[in-house]
């Protein structure tokens, strides 16, 4: 509750705040929000020689190439890329800090394998896996979601680890031994806490990233299907009228950076609060 | 003016430096309105406590202060017809390793550790000399043997990691005498280094000077140091000098009351003299058998393979009694801090250990009761506080762990022991870092203190601390002892602290113990040949008594890494009297 309301007091971490806020209401309650269906092709969308519109007073934020109201597009594409960029990521995140502190904390075989493991990982195309998945389960959103958390916590887990190794080598690890604390706690009460401006600092610009990730596997058919819209999959379909249509591009790729901009600032917010020495510093 | 004293003018006169800091709070004076000279040919030691500003006036005069951050509001450095504080960078970088050098107290993290020794002594020459190359590299050679560094050729293809400390910091002198500068700033150059390497480096600095003429401003925070190697000294506090003077002058008779406080501080060393009396037979509380303790160390690969082995501790047995205090002395490497770490199985060990006949199990259960009889108090108690808790958490901790009290209790408890260690309750919710060394190393004991254990082992406990606040950290442990009964396992580098605290000595040299007995024997009657050169080698706070420059000993601290096929040989120990055990060999 403190760690709340010293966030609060944060004018740069609130304003990230409300921006997550606005997209998650956008998202939950877009059927009502949204002025048009996200797939109806207007008649009036498209200009006399077939491209898409700029933005007018109808439609705000202007049409596709095939008549839809862009703006109607993004409200309900905030839906897959939350669902991606905060579920995904935050498994990834999840899965990778445990791996890399339970390996740099334990070292010796059991660490090995664990990297040795994670190594692996890295080198195995996340392609080829989402399409097994795809091909033994229906392609939906949720595919992108495991494949996104099974490919994207190896970063996480080997910077974690060389962290942990270092933090580890630190005295006042040695000193909780001592006292006689065992790995539990030192793991989650003195390695953990420590770890949260790395965990933080990746864990934001996952957000980004996997959004576009999420994207090229719809592409490929296997996350959301057409003509559900999804920002990643906005930007990708419309890159080639950027020079025509610049604002298709411009729009979702804004929110994308927005998303992850907003999450940064509770990132560096959360980091500068979490640590005592900086306090009273901001 | 004191033109009369001082016939020629001086060689650096600077007036009325200051210097600010920024902080959060605004700009923070850290050097007020400080003046001194430096005379051709002489040490100028310029002394105080951390936090007295001795480094940033170094700095200011090399034009070395951070930036931003530093800046040199007031004062004047004459040197050679010209004011360095006013110079321009470009000027300054001219001066800087040329007519004025600088050496640094970590000689590891001042070399560049991906150049060879030679290449980074052939820059300066080349640099301000204009040397050619290979005119460069015959003076390295030169330069190498001035140190006294032996097969200069093979030492200057090697890289700084392959030096010993000693060895490093003698390459970091001659890279700073290498263009025969007018003036060597040495900031804390010894403080890094084992006993013997200090006094060895300590005379080196005085030959060179004999030989050269050069000027040294030594800074330093030791007495000892001073009183061995310097002509003058200033002596500052808190970013002003409060006393400057011959040193001779200056421990004979101080004008000052902050200076005759930091000389009464300075505990002396007195050849066992003042040690306490060794305590009466008794059955001993803790009982050490042939410990061993041995590292591996591995090369690279996938399966790495044992390439050497570090043989930290071998074989080393004693006792400790209730209420006792047992030092164990030794130079970096000789095992002393393993010894006391494979007590509290932190590392791992062989051998017997026994708590009053009981011998102390391995597993986890075992040893998580054992914490409860002994407990541990590091060298610096800012790394060993974790900086994320407050400090109550952080001395409530080991009744949550072992899960002794709950509740109130607990903040009771806490309440109690912050009291007992002279810290008051209010103080219980900062963080560590609010604190100042003192204060946190008696964060640190309240902790060891929590589960009551009748052993502690203090690790350097005091050599991080200023020598004031030494005095009180070593006062409170002794009232300790002596309302609680605690027993200490002292392990220390420190003689002077040594004689004054432990009622015992066990003198360790590469993994074993040399000489053991009672303190006043021990020190004042060394008989084994490494505790000589140790005890010859402790600088003496006294200028009349000075020793180091004539008698310094010999050779390098030795290293404990050998091959795997190492057989060790193992010394026996033989009484010859008292309780004063030597190695027979």
């Amino acid at each position: 509750m403190a760690v709340l309301k010293a966030l609060f007091q944060r004018k740069l971490a609130l304003l990230g705040l409300i921006v997550i806020l606005a997209f998650v209401i956008l998202a939950l309650f877009a059927p009502w929000i949204a002025p048009y269906p996200f797939d109806e092709m207007h008649k009036d969308g498209l200009t006399d020689f077939g491209s898409p519109l700029p933005p007018s007073a109808k439609y705000w934020l202007g049409t596709d190439t095939l008549g839809r109201d862009l703006l109607s597009r993004l409200i309900f594409g905030a839906q897959a890329t939350l669902i991606v960029a905060i579920i995904a990521n935050t498994i990834a995140v999840a899965i990778g800090t445990l791996v890399g502190v339970t390996a740099g904390y334990l070292r010796g075989p059991g660490g090995s394998a664990l990297m040795r493991f994670t190594d692996l990982m890295t080198a195995f195309p996340a392609l080829l896996l989402a399409i097994l998945l795809a091909a033994m389960f229906n392609p939906s959103l949720w595919i992108v979601v495991i494949v996104i958390a099974m490919v994207n916590w190896v970063q996480v887990a080997r910077v974690t680890y060389t962290e942990t190794i270092s933090l580890s080598e630190r005295e006042f690890i040695t000193a909780e031994r001592s006292l006689g604390a065992g790995a539990p706690r030192i793991l989650f009460r003195h390695l953990l806490p420590h770890l949260v401006p790395t965990i933080t600092v990746y864990a934001t610009l996952g957000i980004a990233t996997t959004s576009l990730t999420e994207a090229t596997l719809s592409f490929l058919g296997i996350g959301v299907q057409p003509p559900t819209p999804s920002w990643g999959n906005m930007v990708n379909e419309n890159q080639t009228y950027f020079e025509v249509a610049p604002w298709l591009v411009f729009f979702p790729s804004g929110c994308i950076a927005l998303l992850a901009l907003s999450f940064n600032l509770i990132g560096d917010a959360l980091r500068d609060i979490l640590d005592p020495t900086l306090r009273g510093r901001h | 003016m004191a033109a009369a004293k001082t016939p020629a003018t001086p060689l650096l006169r600077v007036e009325g430096l200051s210097v600010d800091f920024a902080s959060p709070r605004g700009a923070v004076r850290v050097v007020e309105d400080l003046s001194f000279h430096l005379n051709a040919g002489e040490t100028l030691c310029i002394a105080g406590e951390s936090g007295s500003g001795k480094s940033v006036t170094a700095l200011s005069l090399m034009g070395l202060l951070p930036k931003p951050g530093g800046r040199i509001v007031a004062g004047t450095a004459l040197f050679d017809g010209a004011d360095l504080f006013m110079l321009p960078e470009r000027r300054m970088a001219q001066i800087r390793g040329h007519q004025m050098a600088m050496i640094f107290q970590e000689p590891m993290t001042s070399l560049n550790p991906i150049l060879t020794v030679g290449r980074q002594l052939i820059e300066g020459p080349m640099r301000h000399l204009g040397l050619s190359r290979a005119v460069a590299a015959q003076r390295a050679v030169e330069m190498m043997d001035a140190v006294r560094i032996a097969e200069p050729k093979r030492r200057l293809k090697q890289y700084p990691h392959e030096l010993s400390g000693g060895m490093r910091q003698r390459v970091m002198i001659a890279m700073a005498m290498s263009c025969h500068p007018k003036i060597l700033i040495a900031d804390e150059p010894t403080t890094a280094l084992d006993v013997t390497v200090q006094a060895q480096i300590l005379k080196l600095m005085q030959d060179l000077q004999r030989e050269t003429g050069t000027a040294i401003i030594l800074i330093t925070h030791d007495m000892g140091v001073v009183a061995e190697a310097a002509d003058r000294a200033v002596i500052m506090r808190r970013g002003r000098a409060v006393e400057t003077g011959p040193v001779s002058r200056i421990f004979a008779r101080q004008e000052h009351d902050y200076t005759k406080a930091l000389l009464a501080a300075v505990p002396k060393f007195a050849n066992g003299e003042r040690a306490p009396e060794p305590l009466p037979d008794e059955v001993p509380l803790l009982d050490v058998r042939d410990l061993i303790v041995r590292f591996d160390v591995r090369g690279g690969g996938l399966i790495p393979r044992v390439t050497q082995r570090v043989h930290a501790v071998e074989k080393i047995s004693f006792d400790l009694k209730p209420g006792e205090t047992l030092a164990l002395v030794g130079e970096s490497g000789c095992g002393k801090s393993t010894t006391g770490k494979a007590l509290l199985r932190l590392v791992p060990s062989h051998g017997a250990v026994e708590l009053r006949g009981t011998a102390l199990g391995r597993s986890t259960r075992d040893v998580k009761a054992w914490r409860r009889h002994m407990q541990m108090i590091f060298q610096d108690p800012m790394a060993s506080l974790d900086p994320r808790m407050t400090v109550g958490e952080l001395v409530a901790e080991p009744l949550v762990i072992h899960g002794i009290a709950s509740g109130s209790e607990i903040k009771h408890r806490v309440a109690k022991l912050f009291d007992r260690v002279g810290l008051t309750t209010e103080q219980m919710s900062r963080y560590p870092h609010e604190f100042s060394g003192g204060q946190r190393q008696r964060i640190c004991i309240a902790r060891a203190l929590t589960l009551g254990p009748q052993i502690i082992v203090a690790d350097e406990c005091v050599s991080a601390l200023d020598v004031s606040i030494q005095a009180q950290i070593l006062e409170l442990l002794k009232e300790l002892q002596d309302e609680l009964g605690v027993a200490y396992l002292f392990i220390s580098h420190d003689m002077a602290v040594v004689e004054q605290v432990s009622h015992r000595v066990a003198v360790m040299y590469l993994g074993q113990i040399v000489e053991m007995g009672p303190t006043r024997s021990v020190l004042g009657d060394p008989r084994h040949p490494y505790t000589r050169k140790l005890l010859s080698a402790v600088p003496i706070a006294d200028p009349a008594r000075r020793h180091l420059a004539r008698e310094a000993p010999e050779g390098e601290v030795p290293s404990p890494f050998r091959p795997v096929d190492y057989e060790p040989s193992y010394v026996t120990l033989q009484d010859v009297g008292g309780g004063h055990f030597v190695s027979a060999a």
